[in-house]
C-alpha cells in the first residue's frame, strides 16, 4: 500500500495528515504494532476464512494493546490482511466501541442505560459518577484513569442497574458502589 | 443449462437458473426503478427501490433475489409503488434541490424518481408541497462538500450511500479509495481514512462520479459550465492518449465567439475564421466497447482542453531573417542556468519564442518548405533529408507521412517514436515469431492461469488495461510481477520480483534453466512448433542455474525457483511488458527471452496466452503498420526487397530507394555530423524525447532546413524554419490502431483552429509540391490506399470499422469482431515454427561507480503524457502534477541529507537538471527515477544514447548520475 501514501504524501493539504503521513513515509520504520501484536495477528490467519475477516479480530487484538486504534495502526492493519486502509477505517468507524485518536482511560466504565437499567435509575447513577469523576459521558479524566460512558445494554438486566468497568461486571449498582468503584481507582 | 418458468407481471417467462428477477425483467423489456444496481458489478441490494412482490410477507429486492420455478412476481402493484414511495420521500427529505448533477448533466435519477412517483413537481426541481410537506436542508445538519479534488466535486449531503462508487473504484477499477465512515446519520463515504478526496489515494479516474446516481460526485467543470445531456451534441471517438485506445464519447456544446487573441498569437484571417461559434468538449465519458468497457483514465476523461489551448498554433509561420543563426530561443531549451524560471505548469513562455517568428500564408509556407526541401536533395542528395512522423497521428497521416518522404523525398529515412519504445520487442517478434504485433488481446487475461507482467507501470501507462488485469488478479489469475520498482500493480500480485536494474536477461534465462531442468516444459508443442530449442537448452543449463545468476539479479534461488515452477505448471500464461524491457541497450535481448519462456512452455495461440508488448501511443501499432519504419513498407514489407519496391514504386508512380533507412536516434547522430540537411518533423518533440538532449540541441541546431508540424510551439520547433500549424487530434477523422490491433474510427470533435489544418490535407498539399499525386476526396480514400497495399488491413474501410472498431486481421468485417488470438496453427516465419533465440545477459551500457553511483530510470507519470505539450496544457491534469521531480528512496535522501522537497542537482556525463526531490519508497535504494515530461527538468539531458544493436533503441531505463543537494 506503499504507493498510496506516496500519492497521498505529495498531494496532502490538511497539516494532521502530513504529519502522520510524513510519520509513516519517511520514517517508515516507526511502527505503531509491536512485533507482538503483529505475530498475534497472524496468528489469527488459521482460525478464519479470510485475511479480510480477521479485520475485526486485530481491530481488538490493537485496541486493548493501545486503547485505541490510531490511524497509523489502521494502515498497518491493512497492509497486514492485504486491505486498503479504507476498508479497515470502514469496519472500524461503525463501531463505537473503537477509539481513535486519543486512548481512552485506564479504567473503562459503561454504565447501561436500557430498558431495565434505566426503570432502576441508571440515569442518576451515571450523572453521579460524572460528577464524581468531573467528567461528561464520553470522556477521559485528566489524569487518565478513567473514562465513562454509557452502554446501550450490558445484557445483565437481572441485575439492572449495573456497569461494566474493564472486564468486571458491577451488578446492582448504587450510588455507595459507585464511591467505592472511583476510590478503588485511586 | 437449467431454466426455471415464473410469472412477471402475468407473462410467464423462461430464464436460465440463477438470473435474478432484475435481469428477467430487464430482459422482457420490464424497467424496474434501482439507485443502487448497476450491471457491471457486484448486486448488493442496499437501495430497496427495486423491490417486487412475490407473494411473500415483504417485499424482495429484485437485484439480488434469483427466480425461482412457480414464482409470480409483480413488479409495479399499489403495494410495490406505495413502498416506493415512501423510501423515495425518506432519501428526498433531506436531498439538496436541486442537486449539484441535477443543476449541471440534469440526469439525477433520484429526482428523476422523485417526479415519477410525484413527489417533486413534473417540470422543476421543486417539491410537491402535499407530498413532501416541510422539505428543507437546515444549514446545522448539512453534510459538507469537498472540492479538493480538480475534477470531481464531492457533497456529502446528496449522497444516498447506495454504494455504487465504492464498487465502482473496488470492482471495476481496482483502486479500493472509497469506503464508508460511522454509522447510523453519521455515516458517509470516505476516502481512504476519511481524507479529503484531493489528497487521498484517489487517481482521479472518475469511475465514481459516472456511477453516482445524484449530486454527491460529480466532474467538475473543465471549459464550459456542464449542461444538461439533451443540450449537448455527442461524438463518439477513441481517447488521444495512450495505446490502450479507450471508446470515450465527447460531449460538446457551442462555445460563444472567441474573444480577441492575445498581441504575440497570430491573427485569425478573415476567411478562416467560422460564422458559427466552434464547438467545445463539455464533458467526455466511457463508451461501452470490448477495450475499454465503459472505463476511462484521468486523463481520456479530463484531459482533452489542451486541444482549446490559447497557445494553439493558428498560422504558418516563418523564421525571421534576424532569428538566424539557428539556436534554442527559450531559456529551458537554451539549457542555460542562470534564467532558469520556473512557471506553474512549466510551458513555453511564447513571449520568447514568438517574435523569432512571422506569419505568412500556406502557399508562401508550403513553397518554403517544398523548394528547400528539394534544394537540399538536388545539393547533398536524398540521403541527406529525414522525416519524424508520429505515433499520435493516424494511419492515414502516418501512410501519407511515409509516402512523401519515400517517394517525394527519395529516402527511406523516415521513422518515428515506436524506435524509442517497442522497437527492440518488434525487432525480436519479427526475428522467432514473424510478427511484431501482439498475439492476445489484452483482456484475455481474464481466462489466464498466470499473468506476468515485466518492466511496466501498467496503472500510471495503460491504466484502463490494468483495470483488467487486477481485476484478473482478484478473480483468481496469479499475477507475477517483475520490476524494479514495487509500482501500484505490485499490490495484486501473487509474487513480487524485484530484479536490479538491467538483469532481465539473467532473470529470465534462470527462470527457463529452472523449466528445463524439473521438465516443466510442453514437449509437443516444442517438437510440433518450434526451432533453435537445443541451442537455448545448452545455453542456460549451462550458465544460468539461479545460483549462478541469484546475485546477479538481486533474486534468492527459491524465489527464481518458486516464480519458474508457478509458470510451468499453469494451463496458460500472458505476458505483458512495457518501457522496462525493451528501454535497454539489451532490449532485444530482453524480448527474445520474454517469448523463448512463452515458445518454451506453449504459451502462445490459445485462449489466455500469449505476448502482449502494452503499445504507449494511441497509434504506435498503427503507424508501424502504416510503414514509418525506415526498414519497411506499410504491412512490414521490406524495402530491401525488389518485387515489393517495384510494387510500391509502381502504386506510388516514383522510384525508391533500395537502402533502408536511418532510425530516430541515428538521424540525429547524422544530424550532427551535418550529414542529414533538412528535416520534416510531424508531431514529434525530439527535443523533449530523444536522449542526450545536449546533442539533440547541437543537431537540431545544425540542420540546414527543418519544418515542424505541431499544434503548439514546441522545444523542436524552436529549431525550425517552418512551423506548419497542424490539427490536433480532436479536430479530425482518421483510423488508430490500439495495442489489441483494433483498428479504430476516430471522429472529428471539434473544429481546427484558425488557418490551422487537418494533417493529412497538409500532407498532401506539401505532396503535390513534390511531384506526387495525392489526390484523395477524403481521408477514408487515403485509407482505401494504404489498405490496398497490405494484407492485414486490406478487408477494412472506414465504412466497415463499426462503433468499436475491428481487430486485424478481419476476413468478414461486416459480421466478425476481427481475430483476438493469432497464430493458432503456425507463425507467419519462413518454416511456420518459432524460433528460439539464445540470449547471453550482458550488463547496461554505463555502469555506476564512484563518481555516479545512482542508477537513473525514467518513464512517466499518470497523469502526464510523453513531452508533455498536450498534458501539460491540460488544466485538470497540469493542477494533478505541475513540475518535475525526482523519485528517491527515504533511505538515499537521509544518506544525502535531503529532505523530500528539496531542490536537488542531479548530473550524468551527459549534462544536469535541477529539480524537487520526492520520497517514495517503491524506489529501490541506490536508484533515481525521473518522469520525462517536464521541460525545466528535461530528464532526457541526462540519459545515454547508446542503442539496442538490433532494434536501435537507446537506453532510457538506466544511466549513472549523482545527486547533490542545491545550495
Amino acid at each position: 500500500m506503499c504507493f498510496g501514501f506516496f500519492v497521498v504524501f505529495r498531494q496532502c493539504q490538511s497539516p494532521e495528515l502530513v504529519g502522520f503521513l510524513l510519520l509513516f513515509v519517511v520514517n517508515g520504520m516507526d511502527r505503531v504494532l509491536t512485533d507482538e501484536m503483529v505475530s498475534e495477528i497472524k496468528a489469527l490467519f488459521a482460525r478464519y476464512p479470510t485475511k479480510q475477516a480477521v479485520t475485526l479480530p486485530a481491530l481488538h487484538l490493537v485496541h486493548r494493546e493501545l486503547r485505541q486504534v490510531p490511524l497509523e495502526a489502521v494502515v498497518e492493519i491493512a497492509e497486514l490482511l492485504e486491505l486498503a486502509p479504507a476498508q479497515v477505517q470502514d469496519t472500524l468507524t461503525f463501531y463505537g466501541f473503537f477509539h481513535q485518536g486519543k486512548p481512552h482511560g485506564q479504567t473503562r466504565a459503561w454504565v447501561c442505560r436500557s430498558i431495565s437499567c434505566h426503570l432502576r435509575g441508571a440515569d442518576n447513577l451515571l450523572e453521579h459518577l460524572c460528577d464524581r469523576a468531573g467528567i461528561q459521558p464520553g470522556q477521559t479524566t485528566e489524569d487518565g484513569k478513567l473514562t465513562v460512558e454509557f452502554a446501550e445494554c450490558l445484557g445483565a438486566c437481572d441485575f439492572a442497574p449495573c456497569m461494566l468497568a474493564g472486564e468486571k461486571l458491577h451488578p446492582c449498582l448504587t450510588k455507595e458502589s459507585i464511591e467505592d468503584f472511583v476510590e478503588s481507582l485511586g | 443449462m437449467s431454466s426455471v418458468q415464473l410469472v412477471l407481471d402475468g407473462h410467464t417467462i423462461e430464464m436460465p437458473t440463477g438470473t435474478t428477477i432484475w435481469e428477467a425483467a430487464q430482459r422482457s423489456g420490464i424497467e424496474i426503478p434501482s439507485l443502487c444496481h448497476q450491471p457491471d458489478v457486484t448486486p448488493v441490494g442496499v437501495c430497496r427501490m427495486c423491490v417486487v412482490d412475490v407473494g411473500e410477507r415483504v417485499l424482495a429486492a429484485s437485484c439480488v433475489r434469483a427466480c425461482e420455478a412457480g414464482m409470480e412476481v409483480e413488479t409495479n402493484s399499489d403495494r410495490v409503488r406505495a413502498h416506493r414511495r415512501k423510501l423515495l420521500e425518506l432519501l428526498l427529505r433531506e436531498h439538496p434541490l436541486p442537486c449539484d448533477r441535477e443543476q449541471t448533466t440534469a440526469d439525477c435519477e433520484l429526482e428523476a424518481l422523485g417526479r415519477a412517483y410525484g413527489l417533486l413537481a413534473k417540470d422543476a426541481t421543486v417539491v410537491v408541497e402535499s407530498a413532501l410537506p416541510g422539505h428543507s436542508v437546515s444549514e446545522s445538519i448539512r453534510r459538507p462538500t469537498d472540492l479538493s479534488s480538480p475534477v470531481i466535486a464531492v457533497d456529502h449531503q446528496a449522497c444516498i450511500m447506495c454504494d455504487r462508487c465504492i464498487r465502482a473504484c473496488d470492482e471495476v477499477q481496482s483502486n479500493e479509495v472509497i469506503g464508508r465512515t460511522g454509522k447510523g446519520f453519521a455515516a458517509q463515504i470516505a476516502f481512504d481514512l476519511d481524507a479529503p478526496m484531493g489528497s487521498s489515494t484517489c487517481v482521479a479516474c472518475g469511475q465514481c462520479a459516472a456511477a453516482c446516481p445524484t449530486g454527491a460526485l460529480t466532474d467538475r467543470v473543465v471549459t464550459l459550465p456542464l449542461a444538461p445531456r439533451d443540450q449537448l451534441t455527442p461524438v463518439d471517438s477513441v481517447c488521444p492518449y495512450c495505446g490502450v485506445g479507450c471508446a470515450v464519447t465527447f460531449h460538446t456544446a457551442p462555445t460563444a465567439p472567441s474573444p480577441a487573441p492575445p498581441p504575440h498569437q497570430p491573427r485569425l484571417t478573415a476567411e478562416d475564421s467560422h460564422c458559427d461559434p466552434p464547438p467545445q468538449i463539455v464533458f467526455a465519458e466511457g463508451r461501452t466497447s470490448p477495450v475499454n468497457q465503459g472505463r476511462l483514465c484521468v486523463k481520456g476523461r479530463y484531459g482533452w482542453d489542451y486541444a482549446t489551448h490559447s497557445q494553439r498554433l493558428t498560422q504558418p509561420l516563418i523564421r525571421r531573417e534576424d532569428a538566424y543563426p539557428k539556436g534554442p530561443l527559450s531559456s529551458e531549451v537554451a539549457g542555460s542556468t542562470e534564467s532558469r524560471r520556473r512557471k506553474p505548469g512549466g510551458i513555453v513562455d511564447y513571449d520568447e519564442v514568438l517574435p523569432a517568428f512571422r506569419e505568412a500564408t500556406w502557399e508562401e509556407a508550403l513553397d518554403l518548405v517544398a523548394n528547400r526541401l528539394l534544394a537540399i536533395r538536388s545539393e547533398y542528395g536524398s540521403p541527406a533529408l529525414a522525416g519524424f512522423g508520429s505515433a499520435k497521428c493516424s494511419n492515414e497521416e502516418a501512410y501519407l507521412f511515409q509516402k512523401l518522404i519515400r517517394a517525394g523525398l527519395g529516402t527511406n529515412n523516415v521513422d518515428h517514436c515506436t524506435r524509442l519504445c517497442h522497437a527492440s520487442s518488434v525487432a525480436a517478434l519479427m526475428e522467432t515469431i514473424g510478427s511484431g504485433a501482439v498475439t492476445n488481446v489484452f483482456a484475455d487475461v481474464a481466462r489466464s492461469d498466470v499473468a506476468l507482467v515485466t518492466g511496466s507501470n501498467t496503472t500510471a501507462n495503460h491504466p484502463v488495461a490494468a483495470t483488467f488485469i487486477k481485476q484478473a488478479a482478484k478473480r483468481g489469475t496469479k499475477l507475477i510481477v517483475v520490476d524494479v520498482r514495487s509500482h501500484p500493480l505490485t499490490d495484486f500480485a501473487d509474487h513480487f520480483v524485484r530484479i536490479r536494474p538491467g538483469t532481465d536477461v539473467a532473470f529470465y534465462n534462470a527462470l527457463m534453466h529452472v523449466l528445463i531442468r524439473e521438465d516443466l516444459v510442453d514437449a509437443d508443442f516444442i517438437n510440433a512448433r518450434t526451432e533453435g530449442f537445443d541451442g537455448l537448452r545448452e545455453m542456460v543449463l549451462e550458465n544460468y542455474a539461479p545460483h549462478q545468476v541469484a546475485s546477479v539479479c538481486g533474486v534468492p534461488v527459491a524465489e527464481i525457483e518458486h516464480v519458474a515452477r508457478t509458470i510451468g505448471t499453469a494451463g496458460s500464461m500472458l505476458v505483458f511488458w512495457g518501457m522496462g524491457i525493451s528501454q535497454h541497450t539489451t532490449g532485444t535481448d530482453n524480448a527474445r527471452c520474454l517469448i523463448s519462456l512463452c515458445l518454451m512452455t506453449g504459451n502462445i495461440g490459445r485462449p489466455g496466452t500469449g505476448l502482449h508488448p502494452l503499445r504507449g501511443q494511441n497509434n504506435v501499432q498503427g503507424a508501424s503498420d502504416a510503414g514509418l519504419i525506415p526498414m519497411v513498407y506499410p504491412d512490414y514489407q521490406a524495402v530491401t526487397d525488389g518485387a515489393v519496391r517495384d510494387r510500391f514504386s509502381h502504386a506510388w508512380g516514383k522510384p525508391l530507394d533500395d537502402q533502408p533507412g536511418l532510425t530516430v536516434v541515428e538521424i540525429m547522430q547524422a544530424a550532427l555530423a551535418r550529414e542529414i540537411r533538412g528535416m520534416y518533423i510531424l508531431g514529434e518533440n525530439p527535443f523533449i524525447s530523444d536522449p542526450n538532449l545536449n546533442k539533440v540541441r547541437q543537431a537540431l541546431s545544425r540542420l540546414d532546413f527543418l519544418v515542424v508540424q505541431d499544434i503548439f510551439l514546441t522545444e523542436t520547433a524552436e529549431f525550425a524554419d517552418v512551423i506548419f500549424p497542424a490539427s490536433s487530434y480532436l479536430e479530425k477523422t482518421g483510423t488508430y490502431t490500439n495495442t489489441d490491433r483494433r483498428v479504430q474510427l476516430g471522429r472529428a470533435v471539434l473544429q481546427t483552429p484558425g488557418a490551422a489544418r487537418e494533417d493529412w490535407l497538409i500532407l498532401c498539399d506539401l505532396g503535390r509540391r513534390l511531384g506526387l499525386s495525392m489526390d484523395y476526396a477524403t481521408v477514408a480514400d487515403v485509407f482505401q490506399e494504404f489498405a490496398s497495399l497490405t494484407q492485414n488491413y486490406q478487408t477494412l474501410s472506414h465504412d466497415n470499422l463499426g462503433e468499436t472498431g475491428k481487430l486485424w486481421p478481419c476476413p468478414n468485417p461486416a459480421t466478425d469482431d476481427g481475430t483476438p488470438i493469432l497464430f493458432t496453427e503456425a507463425f507467419p516465419t519462413a518454416s511456420g515454427r518459432g524460433a528460439f533465440v539464445p540470449c547471453h545477459y550482458q550488463p547496461a551500457e554505463e555502469l555506476p561507480d564512484r563518481e555516479f553511483p545512482f542508477v537513473l530510470n525514467t518513464g512517466r507519470v499518470l497523469e502526464h503524457w510523453h513531452t508533455g505539450s498536450m498534458t501539460r496544457r491540460s488544466s485538470a491534469l497540469s493542477q494533478l502534477e505541475p513540475a518535475a521531480f525526482a523519485a528517491i528512496h527515504p533511505s538515499d535522501l537521509e544518506v544525502l541529507d535531503i529532505t523530500s522537497g528539496d531542490r536537488v542537482r542531479i548530473s550524468s556525463r551527459r549534462g544536469e537538471i535541477e529539480l524537487a526531490a520526492r520520497a517514495d519508497r517503491t524506489i529501490e535504494p541506490g536508484s533515481v527515477f525521473i518522469p520525462f515530461h517536464f521541460r525545466e527538468a528535461a530528464a532526457n539531458v541526462l540519459t545515454n544514447d547508446a542503442l539496442d544493436p538490433y532494434g536501435k533503441i537507446p537506453e532510457f531505463k538506466f544511466c549513472a548520475v549523482q545527486i547533490a543537494p542545491c545550495n
